[in-house]
């Protein structure tokens, strides 16, 4: 982390006063805590007091917060030193936070921040114009455009030293600049041609979103039913939720037909119970049920080889292997392997 | 109470406990840096893990409680291991983090010798660190005159950001950036403002903080060490005087639950230099209007020529804030044997008497007893600047829940909120007449506590003032079985032990204002310091220091000042606490009851006793309660106060003005210090700028 200070006295204003904005939000702010814990508010009025004294927070501004959430100067200088997002000296009127963490150095980011070296000097320097000023923060979580800056509020994605520069130049000149993505692709979809998602029936509503229809029709059919069903399906003791929460008490496995009837409650409508195991209503695509048997699931361990429907696959091997063999003799590997058709398991481990 | 096994050993604690104090409970020594009983837990040092049985890594002891641990799988008591090796692993582990940073700089460091991290170093450090790297370098930050700062050797345990902020009031202290790159500051290195504020220096368990005015002036081993007692207020704090030689080197404080807990004031504490400057080392006489050095006998023969002459109507006696026990009874048996009545220790103007009963001039609650009070009023007084341990009681009764608390007199940040009802007796008798809402608060109240200061007291009316606050006291039920709510805070340290022994005007005697005002012809000043005597009278000064009264006196009679003599104080709350000698006067100064003892063979009265021992002994037959040393004799408050509500009396109009004027500067001893000057002058700067 780079050492932070406070910004020497010549650049400290003389005085700062909350603007009736800022006044304003802090009520808000300080609204949301209960009566007394007014210093709860104490990062958002900080942020807010940056942006009001244009993107850094000076002295003043400190001792202002402090006052309005009568607080010792001290406990708010703590906080305002203790995270890096509160400048503390004066910044450019671009404000840009340059990326600097793993992906977006793989993705040329040095180049990038030889621009900044060369345009705009070092760290933590405006630019005498006042236009500019830089700091190499950590990711920011935009890993898949890197590499990418965040010029005050907005992100640039996609930047190249070409691209960069012209972003750079534009802002100088006040020209209008574009936001997000600097080579056009719309939003983080993938780098060239879209190749994934693109079946039709993703978005026709018969795959994503099919279970709205269900519970339309569903809905539909409650409401020609007779009143008295519906009342008689409303629990008449209101039992507490989770009566045995956080209780070492054995409880009943799951809700089989015999707890059911032991607890006084109607048995499943059989009817329900074959619409509820019916596969054409699941959620689930046309395009996979007429799919060919997929493959097994790729790890050994399964999370979604439980109950068995019709026309699909499950493994045909045992999912866990037997305690104390060893791995190499296991039935299913873990290593994904069985499910890459151009590998043959070798359970002796002889070929290696 | 839960049971828990520490090292194999069961112990029943309360559920509260944490398991740092558990293990303590059980015997088992835990280390640590930042924890501290009197502190909110930080659990940031990691110096006290203990092993948790089922738990999958160490835990922080002091941070963990005995009903957070779960029992064994049968309902045995949960089981922790102090000792184990796993334990002793990770303690290493963080001393060995600890000293990463750490400078190898105890050669020359304050706090060799006394420094924890040093100590636990012994056991938990290895010889040689596995770290290349530079050290941390942090710059020294300026924190005022009484603490220097060497912060490479901070190991943020932020143990002083807890103390200014919870215990002191004065939130000066922070933690700033973060990480490897913190650091312990005050905003924008402004001196900080507590008169609590060396007590950091003494909590700072490594050398990063230690006190300034005795920077590199001893190593603590060399140091002998005496147990006494303070006389710079009427709490009576206890403390540790440390002398090398004749030389008083610092004075620590000692933990005392039912007095000052383990913290001392900076006046108690920084005096030490104001002990050797501007010291009375052997008799004067006035002679043409100059003093000039005399012997013993010449100033005997001096006092003689001119007592044995005198009306004993136009003889007189003034005590000061800072005498022992023995020489007041010392002095009042010779001014009886020259049939003296004009005697007074209540320079002030202090309307308390003996008159009305011990409990008319004690903080009958005691001290502890604040922690019991729900509902608090303070008359006349600042206690935060004449006596800031009970203040800083009255905080921690303040911070366990506050109960309602008010003040009549100056308007003063006290540390707590208060409810301010008014400047003057006035509002004393509104709030007595019910005609104020805070009068509802202290009826509801179970144990009320009314506090009545000198400033209520010091004054003309201060009989009626104090005849009102009791009315009030009695009123609001603060006096009954159980609970004695009506208490009375001094600021001179041998007030209450003056009045227990009647040192107040007998009959037709002039109290101490008048006398001072040119009504006696021959007037016997035992370190009244703060009075004014008017030209004309002979003044003999007995006393340690060349202030005020040596400057007016005629006959200088050099004593011995509380660390050089064995005394008995009786604090506010009416402790007999002993003062022993640590170091011995400087030159001819003499222990003031023996001087007073040579004085009275000369004047031809000889006092009966030649030693302290066969003083003490009259002494005890007289008093018996000053034998109970560290005793707190109960007086009968209900008595005072039905006695005192009786006087009725005119009240004045003037407001309370509390007779503190400067915090460090009341005593000669601290008006000597070069220390307490600096502070004093800073605390002026400060309140300048505040006021601004």
């Amino acid at each position: 982390m780079a050492v932070r200070k406070l910004a020497p006295e010549d650049m400290q204003p003389e005085s700062f006063v909350l603007s009736t904005e800022t006044e304003a939000f802090a009520d808000r702010e300080i609204a949301k805590y209960p009566p007394g814990r007014q210093a709860s508010a104490v990062i958002a009025l900080l942020g807010k007091a940056q942006e009001q004294a244009g993107g850094w927070l000076p002295r003043k501004a400190i001792e202002a917060v402090a006052a309005r959430l009568d607080m010792p100067v001290i406990r708010v200088m703590e906080v305002a030193t203790f995270y890096t997002m509160f400048n503390l000296e004066p910044v450019g009127k671009y404000f840009i936070q340059f990326c600097g963490t793993t992906p977006c150095v793989l993705r040329g980011a040095g180049d990038i921040r030889k621009v900044l070296e060369r345009r705009v000097g070092d760290q933590n320097h405006v630019t005498a114009d006042g236009n500019f000023s830089w700091l190499e923060v950590e990711c920011l979580g935009a890993c898949s455009n890197a590499p990418m800056v965040q010029i005050n509020d907005d992100y640039y994605e996609d930047l190249t030293t070409e691209n960069f520069e012209k972003l750079l130049d534009d802002l100088a000149a006040g020209r209008p600049v574009k936001v997000g993505s600097q080579i056009g692709r719309n939003r983080s979809e993938p780098f060239e041609a879209v190749n994934t998602l693109q079946d039709p029936a993703l978005y026709d509503g018969s795959v994503i979103g099919a279970w709205r229809k269900r519970f339309e029709e569903q809905a539909k059919a409650a409401e020609t039913a007779e009143p008295a069903a519906a009342m008689a399906s409303i629990p008449q003791d209101v039992k507490a939720a989770k009566p045995t929460a956080g209780r070492p008490i054995e409880s009943d496995a799951a809700d089989t037909p015999a707890k059911r009837a032991k607890e006084g409650e109607t048995p499943i409508n059989p009817t329900d119970q074959k619409e509820a195991a019916d596969p054409s209503t699941a959620t689930k695509g046309r395009s996979h049920t007429e799919a060919e048997p997929r493959p097994a699931p790729q790890s050994g361990k399964s999370y979604v080889a439980s109950p068995k429907k019709e026309g699909e696959a499950v493994p045909s091997s045992p999912t866990t292997p037997v305690a104390g063999t060893p791995p190499a003799q296991a039935e299913s590997r873990r290593d994904g392997s069985e499910s890459k058709p151009g590998v043959v398991v070798d359970k002796d481990n002889k070929s290696s | 109470m839960a049971k828990i096994i520490v090292d194999g050993v069961e112990v029943d604690v309360p559920a509260e406990y944490t398991l740092l104090q558990a293990a303590e409970a059980a015997g088992a020594e835990i280390p640590r840096f930042c924890y501290h009983e009197r502190l909110s837990i930080a659990g940031n040092c990691r110096m006290c893990l203990v092993e948790v049985k089922g738990a999958p890594k160490p835990v922080a002891s002091c941070a963990w409680g005995v009903r957070d641990c779960r029992p064994g799988p049968n309902g045995e008591p949960p089981e922790i291991s102090t000792k184990s090796a796993t334990v002793k692993k990770a303690r290493e582990g963080v001393m060995e983090f600890l000293l990463i940073n750490h400078p190898l700089d105890c050669p020359i460091c304050d706090q060799g010798g006394q420094c924890d991290l040093q100590d636990q170093a012994m056991a938990y450090g290895v010889d040689t660190s596995r770290y290349h790297e530079n050290k941390r370098a942090v710059t020294d930050k300026y924190l005022g005159p009484l603490v220097r700062t060497s912060m490479n050797r901070c190991i943020h345990c932020t143990r002083c950001v807890r103390f200014s902020a919870e215990v002191a009031g004065v939130p000066d202290l922070g933690a700033l950036w973060r990480g490897e790159d913190m650091e312990i500051t005050s905003y924008l290195e402004r001196a900080l403002g507590s008169e609590l504020q060396a007590n950091v220096a003494d909590l700072c368990p490594v050398g990063a903080l230690t006190h300034k005015p005795e920077a590199f002036h001893y190593r603590p081993w060399e140091l002998t060490k005496t147990d006494s007692v303070d006389v710079m207020d009427a709490v009576g704090s206890s403390i540790r005087v440390d002398s090398r030689g004749r030389e008083v080197m610092r004075i620590l404080p000692r933990v005392n639950e039912a007095v000052n807990e383990e913290w001392i004031t900076d006046k108690t504490r920084q005096i030490v230099d104001g002990l050797r400057l501007q010291r009375l080392d052997r008799p004067f006489v006035r002679e043409n209007g100059r003093l000039r050095p005399a012997s013993w006998q010449e100033a005997f023969a001096t006092i003689a020529s001119r007592v044995k002459g005198a009306d004993q109507k136009r003889v007189g006696a003034i005590v000061g804030d800072l005498a022992a026990v023995e020489e007041m009874y010392a002095l009042k048996l010779l001014m009886q044997s020259l049939g003296v009545t004009n005697i007074d220790a209540r320079q002030d103007g202090s309307v308390l008497t003996p008159v009305y009963g011990r409990g008319s001039y004690l903080f009958n609650s005691t001290i502890a007893g604040i922690e019991d009070a729900d509902a608090i009023l303070i008359v006349g007084s600042n206690p935060r600047i004449e006596a800031s341990l009970v203040n800083v009681r009255i905080r921690k009764r303040w911070r366990m829940a506050p109960p309602p608390i008010a003040m009549i007199g100056e308007h003063a940040d006290l540390t707590y909120p208060y409810e301010y009802l008014g400047a003057g007796p006035e509002t004393l008798a509104d709030l007595a007449g019910g005609r104020h809402s805070f009068i509802e608060k202290l009826r509801a109240a179970e144990r009320p506590l009314v506090i009545v200061g000198q400033g209520a007291l010091s004054r003309p009316d201060g009989l009626a003032v104090l005849s009102a606050a009791a009315q009030l006291a009695r009123d609001v039920g603060a006096v009954k079985d159980g609970w004695s709510g009506f208490s009375v805070l001094h600021t001179a340290a041998s007030r209450v032990g003056a009045l227990d022994l009647g040192m107040v005007p007998g009959e037709w005697g002039l109290n101490a204002q008048t006398m001072a005002q040119g009504e006696v012809d021959v007037l016997f000043n035992l370190g009244a310091d703060e009075i004014e005597i008017a030209p004309g009278a002979f003044v003999i000064y007995q006393g340690t220091h060349g202030d005020r009264g040596a400057h007016r006196a005629d006959v200088i009679l050099p004593g011995a000042t509380y660390t050089e003599k064995s005394g008995t104080y009786v604090n506010t709350e009416g402790r007999v606490q002993l003062a022993n000698r640590a170091a011995f006067a400087p030159g001819e100064a003499r222990e003031d009851w023996a001087i007073l003892r040579a004085l009275s063979d000369v004047l031809g009265h000889r006092l009966p006793f030649d030693s302290l021992n066969a003083l003490r002994a009259k002494l005890y037959a007289h008093y018996p309660h000053f034998a109970a040393v560290d005793m707190v004799q109960r007086a009968d408050g209900f008595a005072a106060v039905q006695a005192l509500a009786g006087l009725g009396g005119t009240l004045g109009r003037e407001p309370f003005v509390s007779p503190v004027k400067d915090f460090y500067l009341t005593n000669p001893i601290a008006r000597a210090s070069g220390v307490m000057a600096e502070c004093s002058a800073l605390a002026r700067e400060l309140k300048l700028e505040a006021a601004e």
